[in-house]
């Protein structure tokens, strides 16, 4: 069985260097022109410094396209595919059909991954993108084990799942948290907390707390609670999925590390020593995971074993 | 100030007077076969409708495969069309018997689909070639270049974002040769269709196979977290954090839309009544046809907007179409109902020697009650409900039953479809 790639977020160059040593396989970094709700924003400098570090550590790097695109931001796009085949980064990943437009007519020869979030429900859909150019999907994260397990198994490109970190679940152009404090007239409001990410929705009723932050492409309101498969990764495993992502947005740089180490043992023991050694130690790296999680953000499992109803 | 697209297909002079040649279709929601009727009664070119199953709105009554070869009849005696939206992003489990629904939904003489997942377009491409295939709003289609996407892969139309502006859809319709469609009424997503999954992180219902249990319109508490402690960003008293949007309302830049292009013009709406239908398409109609006929001396007219206003249970905005839409275009605080006028009763016939009304009853009224009848071959007029007697011919107070057959004296004539609303003091 292949060893699947762990797959993370880092916030900075420096942090980088920090999850390499922690054991990450490769890398989603970008800026928010062109990629959405990035743990950090890399411009086109920092992208080629990055993929430099992670290159010689033998590691990827995959750059996030993955915006809803309006005209205004088409040929701007296109400029930065030509940056990004000139740094030559490992993949990109992409939602709008606009980005398989401008690669093809660049000639651009990096590989896509497909990655809409929300929309990535069913196997026909990734091997229609497959045939389009994507050699990877990113599944949305709205779906069960048993579905995740089923696209695998008849899916022709590689399958990305994310095991921890938040959710986002919600994108609105508007800016609706401007909007509330122009409605209050509490314009100061906006400016002093206009790049503070620490804000967040109380839902009395169901008693949670969603994080919220605009951004150049709107608002954006996240999952109450962390995804954490450290201990329910054997089927995953399993199945042979691709690559597992933990999602850091919005976590600190030594919550990211701590919790990227977790994983790598955990993967390490798996392929290394057996399923028994990975039981053996998960119930100790998921207590690891636990004291460091902060008291605002409950563990769950996401819809790994929740099933939807419509 | 309008921006023209340079095309002869849209406008010629003829005479020195500009006409439009290309009139945009007006397209009406239908969540049953009544509202079908009425929606092509009124003026609709087209409708639009969900099957049971593969749609969102799991919530409204929805077609079986009969009724939809029945709507299509009846639309296409009035020239009009049918089409069906299949508009959910698939799991695995929903892909059992798509084909045969397809089959059958083509077989029932549906002009085209409304759909989202790749999954419904090959498939349909496949085994229902006749159907024509209409990119839904689910896949936030915000860019000319994606718009170039899905006409090369072989679509007829694609609906819009709600997102997209009029400056953006002049550049959509110059870069590619395809037909589109863009909401003009309605209530509406506040984030981009289908990138929302609040309702499944919620109440585990799925939004994208029409489970959408509407947390957006639901109020909340914003706070920050300010070294882990939880600081409150508003005071007693303070409206809570919202993100409902006002209800699209686009009646005024209809000829902006024209002189675009814009293939069809849409009205949300599949879950409102009859009576909702037939006052915004019908002036939706009169908008479309006034504008087209002489466009260079069109002027709204007031009582249209009044019209319009009658059936509208929220406040209303321009949203993306004129501009980025501010915190005015949003509802926060306490939002009392707006409707001035209930829909109170359907003309089923009328008695030109008696003048006498036959009516279905849809809301209470009595003698002494001040009502409106309007329809597309009248002019409205407003008059004083007199005796009113049942069925039997029993004189009656008050017509207080659902759907109740009632009849009184009207000294104009009525047609069938007609509507009578009351006043809501």
């Amino acid at each position: 069985m292949k060893k699947p790639e762990l797959l993370v977020t880092p916030k900075s160059v420096d942090h980088i260097k920090a999850l390499i040593e922690a054991g990450a396989d490769a890398f989603v970094i970008g800026e928010q022109k062109f990629g959405l709700r990035l743990a950090g924003e890399f411009n086109v400098n920092d992208v080629e410094q990055a993929t430099t570090i992670i290159h010689e550590a033998g590691k990827k790097v995959y750059v996030a396209v993955n915006a809803i695109f309006h005209n205004d931001r088409l040929d701007d796009l296109d400029d930065y595919l030509k940056d990004m085949q000139r740094i030559g980064v490992d993949a990109l990943l992409f939602g709008d059909p606009a980005v398989v437009m401008a690669v093809r007519e660049l000639g651009i020869t990096i590989p896509l991954h497909w990655n809409p979030e929300t929309i990535a429900t069913n196997w026909f859909q990734v091997n229609y993108w497959n045939e389009r150019g994507a050699k990877r999907a990113v599944l949305a994260r709205e779906l069960s084990l048993d579905e995740v397990v089923e696209i695998k198994e008849n899916a022709n490109a590689e399958i990305e799942v994310q095991v921890h970190g938040m959710t986002a679940m919600f994108q609105s152009k508007r800016s609706l948290l401007g909007n509330y404090f122009l409605y209050r007239d509490e314009v100061m409001e906006i400016e002093n907390r206009k790049e503070n990410k620490n804000m967040f929705l109380h839902d009395k009723e169901r008693k949670n707390k969603y994080p919220i932050y605009e951004d150049l492409n709107g608002t954006h309101i996240f999952s109450p609670n962390d995804m954490c498969l450290i201990d329910e990764l054997t089927e995953l495993f399993e199945a042979g999925i691709d690559s597992l992502k933990f999602d850091g947005v919005l976590q600190t740089e030594g919550y990211i590390t701590t919790v990227t180490n977790c994983y790598r043992q955990a993967i390490d023991a798996y392929f290394d020593n057996g399923e028994d050694a990975y039981d053996e130690m998960k119930d100790e790296l998921l207590e690891k995971i636990e004291e460091i999680q902060p008291a605002i953000r409950p563990l769950d499992t996401g819809f790994i074993f929740k099933e939807t109803v419509y | 100030m309008l921006q023209l697209i340079e095309n002869e297909k849209i406008r010629k002079v003829v005479n020195g007077k500009r006409v439009i040649t290309k009139k945009p279709e007006l397209l009406a929601p239908a969540g049953s076969l009544e509202k079908l009727k009425v929606a092509v009664h009124y003026g609709a070119d087209a409708v639009f409708i969900g099957g049971q199953e593969f749609g969102l709105r799991s919530n409204a009554d929805n077609f079986s495969i009969e009724e939809m070869r029945e709507g299509v009849e009846f639309a296409n005696k009035y020239g009009a069309v049918v089409y069906v939206t299949t508009n959910i992003f698939a799991h695995n489990e929903n892909m059992d018997g798509l084909e045969e629904y397809l089959q059958a939904i083509e077989g029932a003489g549906v002009k085209g689909i409304i759909v989202a997942d790749p999954l419904i377009i090959e498939t349909c491409r496949r085994v229902a070639p006749k159907l024509e295939i209409h990119l839904s709003t689910q896949q936030s289609l915000s860019n000319w270049k994606a718009v170039k996407y899905w006409k090369q892969e072989g679509l007829h139309r694609v609906v819009l974002a709600r997102e997209v502006g009029a400056e953006e859809m002049l550049k959509m319709k110059q870069e590619v040769d395809i037909e589109i469609e863009a909401f003009v009424h309605g209530a509406m997503c506040i984030a981009y269709s289908g990138r929302c999954v609040l309702s499944n992180h919620m109440t585990a219902r799925d939004s994208n196979r029409g489970g959408c249990c509407q947390s957006c319109r639901w109020d909340y508490d914003l706070y920050e977290n300010v070294g882990g402690e939880e600081k409150a960003l508003f005071n007693e008293g303070d409206a809570p954090f919202a993100m409902s949007p006002k209800d699209l309302k686009l009646i005024e830049s209809i000829p902006h839309m024209i002189e675009l292009g814009i293939d069809s013009l849409k009205v949300e709406g599949r879950m409102k009544s009859i009576h909702y239908i037939a006052t915004v398409i019908s002036v939706y109609r009169k908008v479309i046809d006034a504008y087209c006929a002489d466009p260079d001396n069109f002027k709204i007219k007031k009582e249209w907007l009044e019209e319009l206003d009658r059936c509208a249970n929220r406040a209303t905005a321009s949203a993306f179409f004129e501009g980025e839409p501010s915190y005015k275009q949003q509802m926060f605080g306490f939002h009392a109902p707006k409707m001035k006028w209930d829909f109170a009763g359907l003309v089923l016939d009328y008695d030109q020697t008696t003048n006498m009304v036959t009516l279905q009853q849809r809301n209470y009224f009595k003698p002494g009650d001040t009502i409106e009848f309007f329809g597309p071959e009248i002019d409205s007029f407003k008059m004083e409900v007199g005796q009113i007697w049942d069925e039997e011919g029993q004189e009656i107070e008050v017509a207080n039953h659902p759907l109740q057959i009632v009849k009184f004296k009207v000294d104009r004539p009525l047609f069938k479809f007609n509507m009578m609303r009351k006043e809501n003091k």
